[in-house]
């Protein structure tokens, strides 16, 4: 079937009234920066919609890109024909033709006149369109209560749209349209979920990654900058702050606390992210954390960890399974990268038995005991270095003498 | 001296030969060690991979890289047979297949296994109905080839796949695509592909390496033991120079496919127009064929005389697939198509490539013509 247009439906940022306008704008920069590589497309925007007329692009391949504008929930291909009676059936007829309905069907058409000089009222049209459509698909069974098909004929004076399917997109709120948070972005499969799903709801996220050569390979550095390559998909582009971390992490072993260090290294790496926020003007931080999946990520160590941070923890994926996360995982684009099997900072020392309900008076008097850490912290701040990501980035480590020409 | 020989190897590119010499020189390190040197060889391989899979259109995960078509044929075959085993132990190919899958299915029956070898038409075609009949409920595996190697006859591969998914979703499908890559268009989705295999060396690139393409989801029984390489399918350190040689050959021949369509074909044409005019030769090629191969019979002529004729005359032909052209026996493919033992004996193979030129042609026909009349009173019938 050659489609003539898209319609793209807005989510649920259209109640709410005053910045209604802002969202659309927003949704609609994203559209036009995703139609840039469509010269022919051409936007036209109506009421809590967008039509892309296509002039001959692609339909399917421009269906697979808009499906990941956050704002929009769902889009149907449009054919498009001459408001005309015996032309609006003949389109709905091999419309349907093109379904190729293999089992009996609940249908319905649903029209409606727009253009109120056209001559048939939107009752009127039902059967006019519906009679000859039942009358040729012997599958078709008429069903005014929830149809499983729903011929949409919307008449208008330049035309009449036709379309049935809802392609279900990825909703949200526009991207960047909530405010900014930090990511700690670890390399497993939870995080880059969790930054996600906090695009989606509209958050502008920067990454923070805490890495901790020779402990850590550069591969793993690598993953984590395809990662957040792979999320910069969902928002053009993406902030990826790398944070040395060796230092701080080793200062925690020796001394005689092991259990306690994975509780020590969580609070400094929300430390080290809240002033990174501060710096980058970010007003929360986004965690992976699910209860109760590791020892972290206990109540009481969520407790004892949270309490270093004034800005508000965003933990998207608290209550979520592993397996609905690892479908998410799947479905961006991140599992793949996620399940490469290198060591990162959350998976070095270890201990065997890391404390799940830690104490915050030990901890306390443990990081007190560490003169120098405050000077740690502000000097792994400093030497972060700061990469932008974009969806085209060639991430490749230094000086590999690899040549594109090759290949 | 002319190369009309391309079916069995071809000429490398330029580039690919910079490519396997700058890379080898460079990169000797081992993808497997951790180290710098390591890594770099391992991102080498992880960006050959991905250029293969984008010629492919399937993703780099679904790209194993082999040394070249008979391990490729070998591992999609016995590896299906070995991991579905307990499945069913009935598998169908063809009568003309290359003796890499054909020599393979030999082997399985050894093994407790049953294989179908489907007939061809006259014109060396596989007739998909054919194909559903066949299919039953314990067929683990269909192997078709996409183009045969000593006639250029092109297989119906999107009816086959849709049959042979149709009777038996659970099924399956191997093509062996060695002469069909970068001479006509490559649809594995269309064709309802799970298994693809591709030797570089027909395209232009280095010999010794080779793509086996896995869809996701299917799992092949490993053929050798040792390292992980290759998600474990395939154990061996990797030839890195030879992978990224590989894939560039890849890339190109998948953006020339439609210059060697028209290019080649036109020679093809031109080839099959002047033996047609020459009654003692008999056409086993068709214009509805492959661009690349003419398979002529001269029957009563040994092929190696006609072979060694035109090349006094520096014309470089082959009688066969190169694989099996030692054996002094007819060409089974041709017995397949219905050939006569004389037609199948006498068979010579011109494969032609981008190298070859109108002037080649030219001389050619008239090295053909002089060969043939020279040769034309000296014929046997019946001839062993």
């Amino acid at each position: 079937m050659n489609y003539d247009m898209l319609l793209l439906r807005f989510g649920e940022f259209t109640l709410k009234g005053k910045n209604r306008n802002r969202f659309e704008k927003t949704v609609l920069t994203h559209v036009r920066s995703v139609l840039s590589s469509y010269p022919a497309a051409q936007i036209q925007k109506e009421y809590g919609r967008l039509y892309v007329a296509l002039n001959g692009e692609n339909a399917s391949q421009l269906i697979e890109e808009l499906k990941k504008i956050f704002g929009i929930i769902s889009i149907s291909p449009v054919v498009v024909c001459p408001s005309q009676l015996d032309k609006i059936v003949e389109t709905s007829t091999s419309f349907l033709e093109n379904l190729d309905l293999q089992k009996e069907t609940t249908f319905k058409v649903t029209a409606r006149r727009v253009w109120k000089a056209f001559p048939h009222p939107s009752q009127e049209m039902n059967h006019l369109v519906g009679s000859p459509l039942l009358k040729k698909f012997t599958m078709l069974k008429v069903s005014m209560k929830d149809p499983e098909l729903q011929l949409r004929v919307e008449i208008r004076e330049q035309g009449t749209y036709i379309y049935c399917e809802v392609i279900p997109a990825v909703g949200g709120f526009p991207r960047g349209s909530n405010g900014k948070g930090m990511l700690l972005l670890s390399g497993g499969i939870d995080s880059p979920v969790a930054g996600f799903t906090s695009m989606r709801r509209g958050l502008e996220v920067e990454c923070v990654h805490f890495y901790s050569y020779p402990f850590t390979s550069l591969k793993a550095k690598e993953k984590v900058m395809e990662l957040a390559k792979v999320l910069s998909g969902y928002a053009g582009e993406v902030k990826l702050h790398l944070v040395p971390f060796t230092e701080i992490q080793t200062s925690f072993t020796g001394l005689g606390q092991d259990n306690l260090i994975i509780t020590l290294m969580r609070r400094s790496m929300l430390r080290i992210a809240t002033m990174l926020a501060e710096r980058e003007g970010a007003l929360a931080i986004v965690t992976g954390d699910s209860l109760g999946q590791v020892a972290s990520q206990t109540l009481s160590s969520m407790n004892v960890i949270g309490r270093t941070t004034d800005l508000p923890i965003l933990r998207p994926l608290i209550m979520m399974d592993k397996s609905e996360i690892i479908d998410i995982a799947k479905r961006i684009g991140t599992y793949e990268l996620s399940i490469l099997p290198y060591e990162d900072c959350c998976t070095i020392f270890v201990p065997k038995s890391p404390a799940t309900n830690p104490n915050l008076r030990i901890v306390e008097s443990i990081e007190a005991s560490l003169a120098n850490l405050q000077t740690m912290l502000e000097e792994a701040v400093e030497r972060t270095e700061t990469v932008v990501l974009t969806p085209e980035s060639m991430i490749e480590a230094a000086e590999d003498g690899i040549d594109e020409e090759w290949f | 001296m002319i190369y009309w020989d391309h079916a069995a190897s071809t000429p490398p590119y330029d580039e690919v030969i910079q490519t396997m010499t700058e890379v080898m020189k460079k990169h000797y390190g081992n993808p497997s060690s951790i180290h710098r040197m390591g890594e770099d060889a391992a991102r080498l391989i992880k960006r050959a991979r991905e250029v293969c899979a984008a010629s492919l259109h399937v993703k780099p995960p679904e790209v194993i890289l082999t040394t070249g078509a008979t391990e490729g044929n070998n591992m999609a075959i016995k590896g299906t047979a070995m991991q579905y085993g307990s499945r069913g132990k009935h598998i169908i190919t063809t009568q003309i297949e290359h003796p890499s899958v054909y020599d393979s299915c030999l082997e399985l029956e050894k093994h407790g296994y049953e294989v179908t070898y489907l007939p061809v038409d006259s014109k060396g075609m596989v007739n998909p109905s054919e194909v559903a009949s066949t299919v039953r409920k314990d067929t683990i595996l269909v192997s078709v080839m996409h183009v045969n190697n000593e006639t250029g006859a092109v297989q119906p591969l999107a009816e086959i796949g849709q049959a042979v998914k149709q009777a038996n979703p659970l099924t399956i499908f191997h093509i062996d695509g060695v002469q069909g890559f970068g001479k006509l268009p490559v649809q594995l989705e269309e064709w309802k592909a799970d298994l693809y295999t591709l030797s570089a060396h027909k395209i232009r690139g280095p010999k010794g390496t080779g793509v086996l393409y896995k869809r996701e989801g299917i799992t092949l029984h490993p053929l050798l033991s040792g390292g992980k390489q290759e998600s474990g399918l395939r154990a061996g350190t990797e030839n890195i120079p030879g992978f990224v040689a590989m894939s560039k050959a890849m890339r190109m021949a998948a953006e020339q496919t439609d210059t060697f369509m028209r290019e080649v074909g036109a020679l093809k044409s031109a080839l099959l127009a002047w033996i047609r005019k020459t009654p003692s030769l008999e056409l086993n090629s068709f214009e509805e064929g492959a661009p690349h191969i003419v398979n002529v019979s001269f029957p009563g002529m040994k092929a190696e005389v006609l072979l060694h004729t035109l090349e006094e005359h520096g014309m470089l032909v082959s009688t066969k697939s190169a694989c099996s052209s030692k054996t002094a026996e007819p060409s089974r493919v041709l017995l397949a198509m219905g050939r006569s033992g004389d037609a199948a004996s006498s068979a010579i193979r011109i494969s032609m490539g981008m190298t070859n030129t109108q002037q080649d042609l030219d001389r050619l026909l008239a090295a053909l013509e002089t060969a043939v009349n020279r040769l034309q009173p000296l014929r046997q019938e019946g001839m062993k």
